[in-house]
């Protein structure tokens, strides 16, 4: 027969999206976010993400080309996606030097190290944010005042952010109703932080295309408000409210889009409902008693490291478990 | 209102009902049927006429083997011209006989009248049962399992409600959509028949909400036969499995390696019901089936009566022939059909369909890495875990297959068809499953 017929087992029907496209959808969901960056602190923003993801990409493409000696995919978006994610976790006055190192950090030990896509233990992003953070403490808590420092990178004037004057003691800020600022990006923080209505609605956005589910983010933001809301009511005078916490430093970037990366969360809707009360309960308490200001990444990657548990020990509810265990 | 469904997983492939439209037309008798011993689950059927027999339309030819079995009967009149084999969708020969068609003559107790004959008291579930088994019927929905064996409920337990299975889940398919219209009274006396048979006094009648003109119309039907109810479902696959079309409309699971009667079920297909109907009141054996031929390139998309062991080939080329770009022929639906490597294979009692898939969709896609985003999670709907299962079938890690149920598996394909990195997920499975289940059956010896 000339016109042989193709066989395979089945099924023979496929769903539309592919790694590809998902990587590509959370790429589209953060566009807002980088909008209202470009706007709150302008050319900083622009340049440390572009050398961000460039490096990211160059790096990840000469590991795999030149020491996994493997064909590099880089088309499938997803060292892209972890150079925007860095770039966003960063201050936006930071020198292109030290975005570099996080990139090889991000590519070289926390993703490609770990075996490459989908064998990462913890977020490529966040431990190279965290290890910038323990190596250049000082270039990584500077923080660019939005607006009125666009057209400055590195000699941007900076100023401090909600979180960083709670710690202080500082909790004036709740009496000035800025919840607005923090909504719209006039506050201070890492370039993609700032914005809680453009990363609300990449959130919304990537639910509504089944990118992700909302387990996570919204376990962690309930979390938050449950238990930082019980502190509040407990003392206003030494806690603040907590909204601040919700819309103030990475969280909302944090459970959207960090904790949110598939290959380091756990599999089940239980799982992953446990896991992000996991993060909510650590990032308060880091928080609050920490030496850090901010708690998300370190929450996020302390969770990463129990995901497996988490699978092995809430796997999916089974059709016709026996009904005694 | 919420219509009801399963509650785990499940997934909406797209792909329309082509044919939904399309009345049931009568295929002409072929030149030569190919009718093969094996077209159920189950022991393959005994062979019992010769080369050169004379044989007529309902004719028994071959004799069901065991208790999981099913008489096979011929579907024409004619001259036995070979008892060997005979071409199947897998491209191996099977065992079957080959008559040479001479006439259209049926047996002589086969009412062919098309009055509808409603009176089902003159049977006892006994007879009902005799008469099934003689006429060979099986599921027609896909499994082929016997139905005389599914019918014939075990003294100690006790059959609550028979579901009517008229869910039709995999896309393109459209058979027992046509059935269900065009059969409407048959099916309704078929399912009184069944319901006598298990000794029940409900029946529920499953149908997806993407039929509204068959809901419709056997609704309004059912008010003439008390204690059947047609139930609107929501569209999900795979709803038209026992199992979820149990959970959907009785909210019951059966247990893990249980059967449906555990639970007071019994589930058969709408196309069987109307097959029960023909062999108990008609007593015609199973010697005809409707069957989808569709596909996106296919001129006609089309539903066909055609007789068992007319080759699919003639089918096709009914539908207006095959389609230039034509890469894939699958038996069945997208979901869970066979691929196949030839055309000429005949109709057999569980071909529901013909599809025929363009040339771009008929290869896999290259597997990527798994990014382990719990999308074969989420869609497997007897809750496994497919990423994890293929990865310990893959490594033969079958402890570990056994520990995480992968006996459980109803091979729907859901997790393939979610994978966005195109894992052949399922193909794992499979081998997973069916070395673990070596191993239970070794165990138990």
């Amino acid at each position: 027969m000339s016109n042989l017929l193709t066989i395979s087992p089945s099924p023979h029907f496929k769903d539309k999206p592919t790694t590809k496209s998902l990587m590509f959808g959370v790429l589209t969901a953060l566009i807002p976010t980088f909008l209202v960056s470009l706007y709150s602190f302008g050319i900083g923003a622009l340049v440390t993400t572009l050398v961000s993801v460039g490096s990211c990409v160059l790096f990840e493409w000469l590991i795999t080309k030149y020491l996994l000696k493997q064909q590099p995919h880089i088309a499938d978006g997803s060292a892209i996606l972890t150079g925007v994610l860095l770039a966003f976790n960063l201050p936006s006055n930071i020198s292109p030097f030290i975005v570099m190192f996080g990139a090889l950090i991000a590519i070289g030990i926390a993703k490609m190290c770990f075996g490459g896509l989908g064998c990462n233990l913890f977020n490529p992003a966040l431990v190279a944010r965290v290890f910038l953070l323990i190596s250049f403490p000082v270039q990584m808590t500077s923080w660019p005042k939005p607006i009125e420092s666009r057209l400055n990178y590195l000699d941007a004037v900076t100023g401090a952010t909600p979180m960083a004057a709670i710690k202080a003691g500082d909790l004036s800020i709740c009496e000035n109703a800025n919840f607005i600022d923090m909504m719209i990006g006039k506050a201070g923080g890492s370039l993609g932080e700032v914005a809680a209505i453009a990363l609300i609605l990449g959130g919304i956005y990537m639910i509504a295309r089944k990118i992700i589910t909302w387990h996570i983010p919204v376990s962690i933001i309930l979390t938050v408000f449950a238990f930082a809301g019980l502190l509040w009511l407990i003392d206003p005078s030494q806690y603040v409210n907590p909204l601040y916490h919700i819309l103030g430093g990475g969280l909302l970037l944090g459970a959207i889009f960090m904790a949110t990366d598939y290959v380091t969360s756990p599999m089940s809707a239980t799982g992953k409902i446990i896991f992000g009360i996991g993060i909510g309960l650590l990032t308060i308490i880091i928080r609050l008693w920490g030496n850090y200001p901010e708690g998300m990444s370190f929450a996020i990657l302390l969770m990463n490291a129990v995901v497996p548990l988490i699978n092995k020990k809430f796997q999916p509810a089974r059709f016709g478990a026996p009904k005694t265990k | 209102m919420k219509l009801s469904t399963f509650k785990i997983g499940g997934v909406h492939p797209s792909g329309s009902k082509l044919s939904a439209d399309q009345p049931i037309k009568v295929m002409p008798i072929p030149d030569t049927v190919y009718i093969p011993a094996a077209q159920h689950i189950g022991k393959p059927a005994d062979i019992i006429v010769q080369k050169g027999d004379k044989v007529k339309v309902g004719q028994l030819i071959a004799k069901s083997s065991g208790f999981v079995s099913a008489n096979i009967h011929s579907s024409v009149s004619g001259t036995v011209t070979a008892v060997g084999p005979v071409p199947d969708p897998s491209g191996i020969a099977k065992m079957g006989v080959t008559i040479k068609v001479e006439g259209d003559e049926w047996m002589e107790d086969i009412d062919r009248s098309e009055t509808l004959d409603t009176n089902v008291d003159r049977f006892s579930d006994k007879e009902i049962i005799d008469r099934v088994t003689a006429a060979g019927i099986v599921g027609m929905g896909g499994a082929t399992f016997p139905a005389h064996v599914k019918f014939t409920v075990p003294l100690e337990k006790k059959a609550e409600a028979l579901l009517i299975n008229g869910v039709e889940c995999e896309p393109y398919l459209t058979a027992d959509h046509r059935v269900m219209l065009e059969k409407s009274e048959q099916l309704m006396v078929g399912v009184k028949l069944i319901m006598k048979a298990v000794k029940t006094e409900k029946a529920f009648i499953g149908i997806e909400a993407n039929k509204p003109d068959a809901i419709e119309k056997l609704t309004e039907l059912s008010r003439k036969y008390a204690g059947i109810k047609v139930v609107p479902l929501a569209l999900k696959y795979p709803q038209g499995s026992e199992k979820h079309l149990i959970k959907a409309i009785m909210n019951k699971e059966v247990p893990s390696g249980k059967l449906p009667i555990d639970v007071g079920a019994v589930v058969s297909n709408a196309g069987t019901a109307v097959a029960v109907y023909e062999a108990v009141m008609k007593s015609k054996p199973l010697i005809e089936r409707v069957v989808t031929v569709t596909g996106n390139s296919v001129k006609n998309p089309s539903n066909f009566l055609a007789r068992i062991g007319t080759p699919v080939r003639l089918l096709i080329e009914a539908a207006g022939g095959l389609p230039e770009d034509t890469g894939k022929v699958i038996s069945g639906g997208p979901m869970m059909g066979k691929a196949a490597t030839n055309t000429d294979f005949p109709v057999a009692k569980g071909t529901s369909g013909v599809l025929i898939m363009p040339e771009e969709l008929a290869h896999r896609r290259e597997p990527e890495p798994c990014i382990r985003c719990g999308k074969c999670v989420d869609a497997c709907p007897m809750g496994l875990e497919p990423y994890l299962l293929s990865v310990y079938s893959r490594k033969k890690m079958w402890n570990e297959c056994e520990e995480h149920y992968i006996y459980d598996c109803i091979e729907c394909g859901c997790c393939v068809y979610s994978c966005p990195a195109a894992r052949p997920l399922l193909d794992y499975m499979r081998l997973g499953k069916s070395t673990v289940m070596g191993i239970i059956r070794s165990r138990k010896k």
